[in-house]
C-alpha cells in the first residue's frame, strides 16, 4: 500500500498508530507443547523456503531472456488509425444482469444467460429470440454453444453444468430434455465444449477445472492446482493441442495438459483476481483481464508476461477479454461500463467505447471476427462493429 | 500516446484521497449565495479538470464518465439533486464523509479523545487492529471521516449540521437509488463472500458488525490464504524444478513471431480490413457467409492454406482438397489416420474402445489395409495402449504422423498444380464462380 507523508493537522493521510498496550496476546506456550510442535513446523518452514527459493530462481531465469520489449519490436509496424466502432445490434429481453454469452459457429446466433436464471438463444443478426429456458437457480454465470449448433450448456449457483439440446420445434419445452453433466462443489464459473458436442470443460468456485463426457456425465479428467476459485478458462485453438488455460482468484493463470491433468505452466503477475483468459489466435500466447484494472499478455514460448495494457485513468476491473481475428486488437470489457480496445503489439489504447449503462460482464468476438458481442448488468447485449 | 510500462493502478479510494489533498486536490470553498452561505463545495468542471490533469486523460468525455461513476458510488454528490451524476459545469458538489463503516469510525473517533478514562479496552483495541487490517488502504478515508465527525460532535455548528444533513441524504441516494439509477452497491456474487467478511474471525465480545459497505468498488480483497500442506509443498517444489528445466525463447524471437503473425493475418481481420464483399453486420447482406459455406473456396481463403498445415486441417474445404490430392498420389493413409484419431476423441466415451480397435485394424495392425509408418517407440507405446483403450491411445502415433505430414505431404500439396490452380481459380473463372 502507499506511504503518504504526514502533513498538516487535518490530514487524511495520517496513519493511525496501533494501541501501545498489547494485553490481547496469548500467554506463551508451555515448554512441552513447544518441543512437540517444532519439528513439524520446521519441516513445513523448510519446504516453504525451498519452494520460494525455486520460484525466485525461475523468475531470474525467465528475466534473463528479456532482451527487448514487445512494443519496441513493434515500432516498425504501421500504427493503427482512428477507430470508430459502433453498436450495430442491441438485444433486449433479459430481465436482469447478463452474466455470460457465447457465439454459435454459424457466426450469427448467440446464447446468453442472466442473474434471473434465464438462458436465451438469439439470432443476433435479426435480433429474434429463438429459444428460452429458465434455470432452477439464479446467477447463471456460464453458458456455451455446442460446436454443432444443436445444443447449449449452462450453469452457475447450482454448482452444475447442464446441456440442453436445441429443438427445431419452437414450442417444445427445452427444460424437459435437460441433461445434467458436471457436478462441482461450488459455483460453476465457466464452461466450454471442446471441439465436440461430447465433451465439456468446466471451471468452478471449488478451485478445480474438470473435463466431462456429456453423454454419460462421467468425469474424464480433473485439474487441481489453483489455491482459490477458478473464474475462467479457454481452450487452445490448436488442431493438435490438448491444452487449455485457466485464471483464478489466486491471481494465477495456469496452462493445463488435458490428457494428464497436470499443470504445465503457471504465471502469477496480476495483483488481483483474474476474471478472463483468452488465447492469442496462434495459440502461442494468451491474454488475461483482472480486477487489478489491467490486461496482460503472456507468451508460452518465452514463458513470461510480455505486455501490460493499462492506463492511470482506468481504475475499474476487467471482466472479460478477447482478440480480434489477427490478434492485433484486444477488446476488454470493464466494470466501469466501458470497452477499451488495445493495440496488442504497441501496448496503446486505440479506442474507448461507451454505451452500456452498467458493468460489462462478458465479451466475445464472433467466430469469423466480423463483430464482437458484449453482455452487461444493464440487462442488454450489444453487437459491435467497425464503421468504415 | 506512450506505451505503458509499469502503470500503478490506483483504487477508487486512493483517487478520492488525492482529490481531497490540501495541496494538490480540488479546492473546496464556501460560496456566498443571496442571504445564505453554501459551505464546503466545488464545481463539476473543477472535478473534470482535476481528473484530466491528474490521471493523464486526453478526452473530457472519459473524465466525465469516470467522475459520474464516482458520484454514482457516492464519493461526492450534487448538493441539489438526488440523481447522482456529474455535469461538466458550475453545478456544486460536496465530498461524502459519512462512513461506510460506522463501527470503524466510532472506534477511530474514540482514540482521538485524549482522556484517560476513554482509553480503549483490550477487546476494543483488538477490534480496531482487525478493522485496520481489513480496511487497509481505505484507512485514511475512515480516519478522515472520524476526524470530521469528531469535529462536528464538538462544535454542533449550524454550518456543520447543514453539511452533515446533506451527506446523510446523499448516503441514502447511494443505498436506495432513485428509480432508474444504477445501484452501485450491488456486488458480483462470486466476490461477495469476500466483501462482507474480509477476515473471518472468531466472534469477539465487541462483535464485528456486518457493516453496510465494507468493499471498494474497484478492489477485491484477496481470498483467505490456505496454509499449504507438506504434500502440496512437495508438489510445488517438483513443479518449480520442472519449470526451471524448460527451454525458453528470447523475447526478441517471440516478439518477432507475434508481430509476424498479426501482419500475416492483417488482411483477414474484419476489424482491420473490411471483408469482401461486405461485413454482413454493416450491409445487412449475408453474401460473405454464404460464400464461406459454399464448396468453392475464394482466392483469399485458399491463400491462407499456405500459411501452415493447421490452416488446411481446420478448414473443411481445405481438408477435402488435401485429401483429394493425397488420394491422387495414393498416399492418403496418413491423413486418414490423423482424421480418424481426431474423430475418436470427439466421440462419447462409451464408443471409444470399439473405435480404437477399428482404427488399429485399419492402420496399424499387422497386415493393415491402410498401413501407416510410425517410429518403433510410438508403435510400441500404441500396442500397449490399445490393451486398455482410451481417448489418447494413439496420441504418440498421431503426433509422429502430424510431423511427417507437415514436413512431407503438406509441402507437396502446396507446391502441387492442384493447389496452384485453386489459387489462380478466381482469376480464371471469376465471373462464373457463382
Amino acid at each position: 500500500s502507499c506511504d503518504f507523508a504526514p502533513s498538516g493537522s487535518f490530514s487524511p493521510f495520517r496513519r493511525l498508530p496501533l494501541p501501545a498496550k498489547r494485553k490481547y496476546m496469548r500467554s506463551p506456550l508451555s515448554p512441552e507443547m513447544a518441543t512437540q510442535e517444532v519439528p513439524l513446523n520446521e519441516t513445513l518452514a523448510h519446504l516453504k523456503t525451498e519452494s520460494e527459493t525455486l520460484k525466485l530462481k525461475l523468475e531470474e531465469e525467465r528475466a534473463k531472456l528479456h532482451d527487448v520489449e514487445l512494443h519496441q519490436v513493434a515500432e516498425k509496424v504501421e500504427g493503427l488509425g482512428q477507430f470508430v466502432m459502433k453498436t450495430r445490434r442491441t438485444l433486449k429481453g433479459h430481465g436482469n444482469k447478463v452474466l455470460c454469452m457465447d457465439w454459435c459457429k454459424d457466426k450469427r446466433r448467440i446464447v446468453s444467460s442472466s442473474q434471473d436464471g434465464k438462458v436465451i438463444v438469439w439470432d443476433a443478426f435479426t435480433t429474434n429470440k429463438e429459444h428460452a429456458v429458465t434455470m432452477p437457480c439464479t446467477w447463471v454465470m456460464a453458458c456455451a454453444y455446442a460446436p454443432s449448433g444443436c445444443a447449449v450448456a449452462c450453469g452457475g449457483l447450482d454448482n452444475k453444468c447442464s446441456v440442453y439440446p436445441l429443438s427445431l420445434d419452437k414450442n417444445e419445452n427445452l427444460a424437459a430434455k435437460k441433461k445434467s453433466v458436471a457436478m462441482h462443489t461450488n459455483y460453476l464459473s465457466a464452461c466450454s465444449f471442446t471441439n465436440s458436442d461430447m465433451q465439456i470443460l468446466t471451471s468452478s468456485g471449488d478451485g478445480t477445472c474438470a473435463l466431462w463426457d456429456v453423454e454419460s456425465g462421467q468425469l474424464l479428467q480433473s485439474f487441481h492446482g489453483h489455491a482459490a476459485d477458478v473464474l475462467c478458462l479457454d481452450l487452445a485453438p490448436s488442431e493438435t493441442g490438448n491444452t487449455f488455460v485457466s485464471g483464478g482468484c489466486d491471481k494465477k493463470a495456469n496452462v493445463w495438459d488435458m490428457r494428464s491433468g497436470q499443470c504445465i505452466q503457471s504465471f502469477e503477475t496480476h495483483e488481483s483476481d483474474i476474471n478472463s483468459v483468452r488465447y492469442y489466435p496462434s495459440g502461442d500466447a494468451f491474454a488475461s483481464g483482472s480486477d487489478d484494472a489491467t490486461c496482460r499478455l503472456y507468451d508460452l514460448r518465452a514463458d513470461r508476461e510480455v505486455a501490460i495494457y493499462s492506463k492511470e485513468s482506468i481504475i475499474f476491473g476487467v471482466s472479460s477479454v478477447d482478440f480480434s481475428l489477427s490478434g492485433r486488437l484486444l477488446f476488454g470489457g470493464y466494470n466501469d461500463y466501458t470497452i477499451n480496445v488495445w493495440d496488442v503489439l504497441k501496448g496503446t489504447r486505440v479506442s474507448i467505447l461507451f454505451g452500456h449503462e452498467n458493468r460489462v460482464s462478458t465479451l466475445r468476438v464472433s467466430p469469423d471476427g466480423t463483430a464482437f458481442c458484449t453482455g452487461s448488468w444493464d440487462h442488454t447485449l450489444r453487437v459491435w462493429i467497425l464503421m468504415c | 500516446m506512450s506505451p505503458c510500462s509499469i502503470c500503478k493502478s490506483y483504487s477508487m479510494e486512493e483517487v478520492i484521497a488525492r482529490m481531497q489533498d490540501e495541496k494538490n486536490g480540488i479546492p473546496i470553498r464556501t460560496v456566498k449565495s443571496f442571504l445564505t452561505k453554501i459551505p464546503s463545495v466545488f464545481s463539476g468542471s473543477e472535478i473534470v479538470q482535476w481528473l484530466i490533469k491528474n490521471l493523464d486523460i486526453e478526452d473530457p468525455v472519459e473524465a466525465l464518465h469516470l467522475g459520474t461513476l464516482m458520484a454514482a458510488h457516492g464519493y461526492f454528490f450534487p448538493i441539489s439533486d438526488h440523481v447522482l451524476t456529474l455535469k461538466d459545469d458550475g453545478t456544486f458538489y460536496r465530498f461524502q464523509s459519512l462512513c461506510l463503516s460506522p463501527s470503524a469510525v466510532y472506534l477511530c473517533k474514540r482514540t482521538m479523545q485524549n482522556k484517560a478514562r476513554l482509553e480503549l479496552a483490550d477487546y476494543e483495541a483488538e477490534s480496531l487492529a482487525r478493522l485496520q487490517r481489513a480496511f487497509a488502504r481505505k484507512w485514511e478515508f475512515i480516519f478522515m471521516q472520524a476526524e470530521a465527525q469528531a469535529k462536528v460532535d464538538k462544535k454542533r455548528d449550524k454550518i456543520e449540521r447543514k453539511i452533515l444533513d446533506s451527506q446523510e441524504r446523499a448516503f441514502w441516494d447511494v443505498h436506495r437509488p432513485v428509480p432508474g439509477c444504477v445501484n452501485t452497491t450491488e456486488v458480483d456474487i462470486k466476490k461477495s463472500s469476500r466483501m462482507k467478511n474480509p477476515h473471518k474471525t472468531r466472534k469477539s465480545v465487541y462483535g464485528l458488525q456486518n457493516d453496510i459497505r465494507t468493499h471498494s468498488p474497484t478492489h477485491t480483497p484477496a481470498p483467505e490464504a490456505k496454509q499449504p500442506t507438506e504434500e502440496e509443498l512437495q508438489h510445488q517444489i517438483t513443479f518449480w524444478q520442472l519449470q526451471l528445466d524448460r527451454h525458453r525463447l528470447k523475447m526478441s524471437k517471440v516478439a518477432e513471431s507475434l508481430v509476424g503473425y498479426t501482419e500475416q493475418y492483417f488482411e483477414y481481420d474484419p476489424f482491420l480490413t473490411p471483408p469482401d464483399p461486405s461485413n454482413p453486420w454493416i450491409s445487412d447482406d449475408t453474401t460473405l457467409w454464404e460464400l464461406e459455406a459454399s464448396k468453392e473456396p475464394g482466392q483469399q481463403r485458399v491463400k491462407r492454406w499456405a500459411f501452415g498445415i493447421d490452416e488446411v486441417l481446420k478448414d473443411p474445404v481445405g481438408r477435402e482438397q488435401f485429401l483429394k490430392f493425397l488420394e491422387s498420389e495414393f498416399s492418403s493413409e496418413n491423413l486418414r489416420f490423423w482424421l480418424a484419431v481426431q474423430e475418436v476423441k470427439k466421440r462419447p466415451i462409451r464408443e471409444v474402445p470399439t473405435r480404437v480397435q477399428e482404427i488399429w485394424q485399419e492402420f496399424l495392425a499387422p497386415g493393415a489395409p491402410s498401413a501407416i509408418n510410425v517410429d518403433s517407440k510410438s508403435y510400441g507405446k500404441t500396442t500397449q495402449n490399445i490393451k486398455d483403450p482410451g481417448r489418447y491411445a494413439f496420441e504418440d502415433a498421431q503426433e509422429h504422423i502430424y510431423k511427417l505430414m507437415k514436413s512431407d505431404s503438406y509441402s507437396r500439396f502446396i507446391r502441387s498444380s492442384a493447389y496452384q490452380e485453386l489459387l489462380q481459380a478466381k482469376k480464371k473463372k471469376s465471373k462464373n464462380l457463382f
